[in-house]
């Protein structure tokens, strides 16, 4: 047993919720872990508690023995809404069918750490939910002790009952809530064994899962308050431009439309926080009364635009020292391939040396160059951004999809000046996340327009302004090189990574450590389309090309690509080349051998095509082997074999859910989509233009494994995305025996089929 | 602005509203049936999928004035309990992550096995390839259909 310092103290357990949560915490979801129950009937009068017993911020219990435990977290989709509680209950010791689960109110006093972001809400959680379900399990005994007037040490509990083993007495949590409440917070309290685990390492359902398939309100957009209005934004149509003037006499007349102005989210003086990311910061609104009113005042809209001198002059001069004759300032698609394969390298940084890889490159019998690039991605959360705002008598109401309601409360209150206690930021389901849902400018916008209006709003963005109003996955490029010496044996390894505009290099990350002589180089260059994270940032292109380049090393060597990595890898952890690699070796070989053997790969598949690939990020390991073929000219995936090292897997048909969906949006990603510009303008704006992995493309199956090794648990969400874009290619190459330097493949895959027909 | 009579989940409604709007925001903004989901607004997503007269149609497309007189009904009325064969077979193989487009997922799937109650992997994948999951639960929806379908192999 592993004992804590419990750490929450009287402070953390201010009785915040009920104060900060508002709404939130009334209308419990009976729908959540039992059947439904219908209002006013006997099942539900059974279930209700005449009064609830708040013991920590993570938890209530009901006299009835009923636990609500909140989820701390925002819900996108990654499931810690069940997994999160989950671990509460566990040290709880409760019957998990006699708990209901709620999404705690944002209350950074109670809470670590309620973003959803980095793979990290079960890694930074796990100690914390423990603890608050293994405190307030030894007030219980406290209390039962107290009442009995025995030792808490001859006290047991099992699914909420209380036993003493001397006297077979028996007391369930619902009926000893009351005199637990009162019981001094322990300081120190005892967590349990992992083999004493009874909830974490089963599968349990999601618990919105009967509001999901029913249709009932869950996410931001399904927001209707009386009295509420719908607002949409006209944006600029391309970076680098900006509102100039419009004529709106004849919209403002149309049905239902209550009034057209413009806003300037986040005026220059304003102290932004890291969140604060916005394509456009100042846009023409339309209010109205319905969605479809707001719509069509929007296409009626005469607006015009005009450059902005100041966000295009860098960029033409940048144009310009490439030898651009046209330089407009206006950023495209094939300006920044330009860019990046012949200016981007010449401004690189040595950000890590190891050795002499100068001297190994000069002296090697044969050097091998390869350079790999993907383009922006629109995350695309199929629920468009939107956000509910009523700002009114100087306090804010915001509810709606944010991945980082800390930082937006820090937005509100810097942007409209409001007191923090007067700005209450809710949580709601979010139809995707993505890392789109960090940078919460719609929620800013929502809450000047509604303060400008004086009434309650709701913000909704279309598709289109959702796919052109981008926080997008930047564009990268790598090249890299690697020398080899006359008995063919790897003497030096270089990457030399950069994008628009920023660089996906992680320089202490595999091989670094495997090869005595090592230069990792990174270079950016400037650009006014917003970017920001996008699952798994920057591994999310880097693990693929990188992956893509061992597998062709290999080959060029005349090895099998796993021993290959297996080999370095095991130099790696034998005789670590420097001191900064931030990979385990052990593991990293761990997940390869295990997706080895799952896979059968040491007995080949005649009829299918076979491509592998590992990587680590977000803490955690993922080997993928993707089998597959070509069927006229379209790609067909029969099967995935996935092995991931990710710690205690807490929910693990939930978990094997993320590492499918992982995978699939890996494959999707890779082979499809891309988000071109032209003359600052996106080519994209909808789902008939941006392509998306649709059912026929997915994977036939896909075989999930975990590693057991009782570590605590770190990433999943993104680690099963970035490693399967590099076993795709792989397969791609002994399919078609061409190699994929290009996201997305499919562009190459189609030219190869025309050159075949031709 | 016209006066619309339509039956939605076996209930008549009468509606109010501009003859062009689409029935997904009819559904959404005027009567609060919020289950069916606005994704795309092209029909290219299938998020926003009812049974018009027992078939599935994306209700983005389809104007009020086309769907006035005839059967409408959305995920809140594909079963009285959420005991649909399909909305079952949803919940145990536990197919949501984000869930914000599975119930477009299940109205076409339900549509699906309602003209054809054993469908082939292919006559699946037909049937709900306008139907994109961003979250990539497309094996779990195919499991989950063929759980829902006569087809199943125990």
């Amino acid at each position: 047993m592993t004992k804590i310092k419990t750490g929450i103290g009287r402070r953390s357990f201010i009785k915040s919720v009920s104060v900060a949560g508002g709404g939130l915490i009334i209308g419990f979801n009976w729908m959540a872990c039992k059947g439904p129950a219908e209002e006013g009937s006997e099942e539900l009068a059974m279930q209700m508690p005449d009064e609830w017993f708040e013991l920590n911020g993570y938890l209530k219990i009901g006299d009835n023995g009923i636990v609500t435990i909140y989820s701390p977290n925002p819900e996108i989709g990654q499931n810690v809404k069940t997994s999160m509680p989950m671990i509460v209950a566990e040290e709880l010791d409760v019957d998990w069918n006699n708990v209901v689960v709620e999404q705690a109110p944002l209350n950074t006093e109670v809470f670590t750490r309620q973003l959803a972001g980095g793979s990290q809400s079960i890694r930074q959680g796990w100690e914390s939910l423990r603890t608050a379900g293994a405190t307030a399990r030894q007030m219980l005994l406290i209390a039962a002790a107290k009442q009995w007037e025995v030792p808490v040490s001859e006290l047991s509990v099992e699914n909420g009952v209380i036993t003493h083993k001397g006297s077979d007495k028996t007391i369930g949590y619902g009926e000893i809530a009351k005199a637990a409440a009162q019981v001094e917070v322990p300081e120190e309290v005892e967590l349990k064994d992992n083999d004493n685990f009874k909830i974490i390492g089963t599968s349990r359902k999601n618990v919105d899962a009967k509001k999901i398939v029913t249709g009932q309100p869950l996410y931001g957009l399904d927001t209707y308050k009386d009295g509420m209005l719908i607002a949409m934004i006209v944006q600029p149509p391309a970076f680098g431009m900006e509102f100039k003037t419009m004529d709106d006499e004849k919209v403002k007349e149309m049905p239902g439309i209550k009034d057209v102005f413009t806003i300037d989210t986040y005026p220059e003086d304003m102290e932004k926080e890291w969140s604060d990311v916005a394509a456009f910061s100042k846009l023409v609104v339309v209010v109205g009364e319905t969605t479809w009113q707001v719509m069509q005042a929007k296409k009626a809209l005469n607006v015009e635009w005009d450059l902005n001198p100041e966000l295009t002059k860098e960029i033409e001069i940048l144009e310009k020292s490439a030898g651009m004759d046209d330089a407009s300032g206006l950023e495209s698609t094939d300006i920044h391939a330009t860019l990046m394969a012949d200016v981007g390298s010449k401004q690189s940084e040595v950000v890590r040396k190891d050795g002499d890889p100068e001297k190994a490159f000069k002296n090697a019998a044969r050097v091998i160059e390869r350079s790999y690039t993907c383009p922006f991605l629109a995350h695309n959360c199929m629920e468009p951004m939107n956000f509910f705002a009523d700002v009114s008598g100087g306090k804010a109401e915001l509810l709606g999809p944010i991945q980082t309601p800390e930082y937006a409360e820090k937005s509100i209150n810097k942007r409209l000046g409001l007191e923090l206690e007067d700005i209450d930021v809710q949580m709601t389901r979010m139809g995707g996340g993505f890392g789109r849902r960090l940078y919460g400018h719609f929620l800013v916008e929502a809450a000047v327009i509604s303060e400008k209006m004086g009434k309650p709003i709701k913000l909704v963005y279309s598709r289109e302004d959702d796919m052109t109003n981008g926080v997008y996955r930047p564009a990268y490029h790598v090249t890299y090189r690697a020398a080899l010496d006359a008995n063919n044996k790897l003497t030096a390894f270089h990457v030399n990574a950069g994008g628009i505009p920023e660089s996906p290099l992680f320089a202490n990350r595999f091989p670094a450590g495997a090869i005595d002589n090592y230069l990792a180089e990174s270079w950016t260059l400037n650009s006014n389309i917003s970017v920001g994270a996008f699952r798994a940032p920057r591994s999310n292109f880097i693990a693929g090309a990188e992956q893509s380049f061992l597998d062709e090393l290999a080959e060029e060597m005349g090895q099998d690509p796993i021993q290959f990595r297996l080999d370095m890898l095991d130099r790696a952890k034998k005789d670590p080349v420097g001191e900064e690699n931030d990979y385990d070796a052990a593991r990293y070989a761990g997940v390869l051998k295990l997706a080895r053997d799952k896979s059968g790969w040491d007995k080949g598949n005649s009829s299918l095509s076979r491509g592998v690939s590992a990587y680590y990020c977000h803490n955690s390991y993922v080997a993928q082997i993707l089998d597959m073929s070509i069927e006229g000219n379209e790609p067909l995936i029969d099967k995935v074999t996935c092995a991931v090292d990710c710690g205690i897997v807490v929910n693990p048909d939930a978990a094997k859910n993320m590492v499918e969906g992982g995978t699939i949006d890996g494959i999707g990603h890779a082979l499809y989509s891309e988000m071109t510009f032209k003359d600052g303008k996106p080519q994209q704006s909808n789902f008939d233009t941006y392509k998306l992995i649709r059912h026929k493309q997915a994977p036939k199956k896909i075989d999930v494994h975990f590693v057991d090794n009782g570590i605590d648990p770190t990433g999943l969400g993104e680690p099963p995305f970035p490693p399967v874009q590099g076993a795709l290619a792989n397969a791609l190459y002994k399919a078609t025996g061409k190699r994929f330097y290009r996201q997305p493949f499919i562009n190459e895959l189609q030219t190869i089929d025309t050159e075949l027909k031709t | 602005m016209a006066t619309f009579n339509i039956t939605i989940n076996g209930k008549e409604k009468t509606i109010e509203a501009d003859p062009s709007t689409p029935l997904l925001w009819i559904l959404r903004d005027h009567l609060k049936l919020v289950g069916t989901k606005y994704g795309c607004g092209i029909s290219q997503c299938g998020a926003c999928t009812v049974h018009f007269n027992g078939s599935a149609v994306r209700s983005c497309q389809l104007p009020i004035s086309s769907a006035a007189n005839n059967e409408i009904t959305t995920i809140e009325g594909l079963s009285e309990n959420g005991d649909h064969p399909v909305q079952q077979a949803w919940l145990e193989i536990d197919v949501p992550q984000c869930g914000y487009c599975q119930a477009g997922q299940i109205m076409s799937a339900s549509a699906l096995l309602k003209r054809n109650p054993s469908p082939s992997d292919k006559e699946i994948e037909n049937a709900m390839d306008g139907n994109i999951c961003r979250c990539g639960t497309y094996t779990r929806i195919k499991a989950a259909i063929k759980k829902a379908s006569n087809s199943e192999i125990a």
